[in-house]
């Protein structure tokens, strides 16, 4: 697998939303995805940052896009790291509904179904990692 | 204009409001506050809310245009969501955002027709 040229976006507030989004679609379009994969890929991330916004460690948030190739496709792929407090129990984040702000609780499980690759790491204490990948069809 | 987010524009008795690109989420929630305006000052019967230009829809401002949907039918207007795009809609449902209370339309056009049968 290697990349291409990626693209980097620091998170810092709601305000850097819209600019993770553009990476996001910029990099989706070299990459050569379809109208729906790239709507999918960008919804996902978004709501990745917004999870990033509301959990975590502001300084040092950041998006790192890139292009994938594999022998035999292309794609896409979003890693978001934080350094907030990290997620104690993965198996319960990634569950549809739950939410420990008492917001939608859909934000990792949809960013999931809408990537054909996705991982999530956490250390307590040391922040998160969630990999998001998305390849041309 | 502090609270021109969107154009809106009378059509008849209706508002039709157009929203476009990519909205940062400060807009979307000013939006809130220029439609709801909008139709208590107009006293518009129906409002259409044209989202066929939206660049992305995530669970953020999915919540906020039902929002606007509720805020709207308080203020004794219909409100119906058109052009939601075939992306959009797969991208929402995969989320698992149904906006089932939702009154929708493919188009403008049928959303007024729409409108039309909802105010008789």
């Amino acid at each position: 697998m290697s990349s291409g040229t990626p693209g980097h976006y620091l998170i810092r507030s709601e305000r850097d939303l819209s600019g993770v989004r553009k990476l996001l679609r910029s990099q989706a379009q070299l990459a050569g995805l379809g109208t729906l994969e790239l709507t999918k890929f960008v919804a996902a991330g978004s709501e990745i940052a917004r999870n990033i916004l509301k959990y975590a460690d502001l300084d040092g948030a950041s998006v790192t896009v890139s292009l994938i190739e594999s022998k035999l496709q292309s794609g896409v792929r979003a890693v978001f790291v934080d350094l907030g407090p990290g997620i104690e129990d993965l198996d319960l984040a990634l569950q549809d509904g739950y939410s420990t702000s008492g917001s939608l609780g859909i934000g990792l499980p949809g960013a999931r179904r809408l990537c054909d690759e996705f991982s999530l790491e956490s250390e307590p204490l040391k922040g998160t990692t969630v990999t998001l990948a998305k390849w041309r069809r | 204009m502090p609270h021109e987010i969107v154009p809106i524009i009378r059509v008849g008795e209706n508002l039709l409001v157009s929203l476009q690109g990519d909205m940062d989420d400060e807009a979307v929630i000013r939006l809130e506050d220029q439609i709801t305006r909008e139709v208590e000052r107009t006293r518009a019967k129906g409002t259409l809310i044209d989202v066929s230009g939206l660049a992305v829809v995530d669970s953020f401002i999915a919540q906020v245009i039902a929002r606007i949907v509720a805020m709207v039918g308080l203020l004794g207007s219909e409100a119906v969501i058109v052009g939601i795009q075939p992306a959009v809609a797969i991208t929402l449902v995969e989320l698992g955002i149904g906006m089932e209370q939702i009154h929708t339309a493919l188009n403008a056009g049928k959303g007024m027709e729409l409108l039309k049968r909802l105010q008789t």
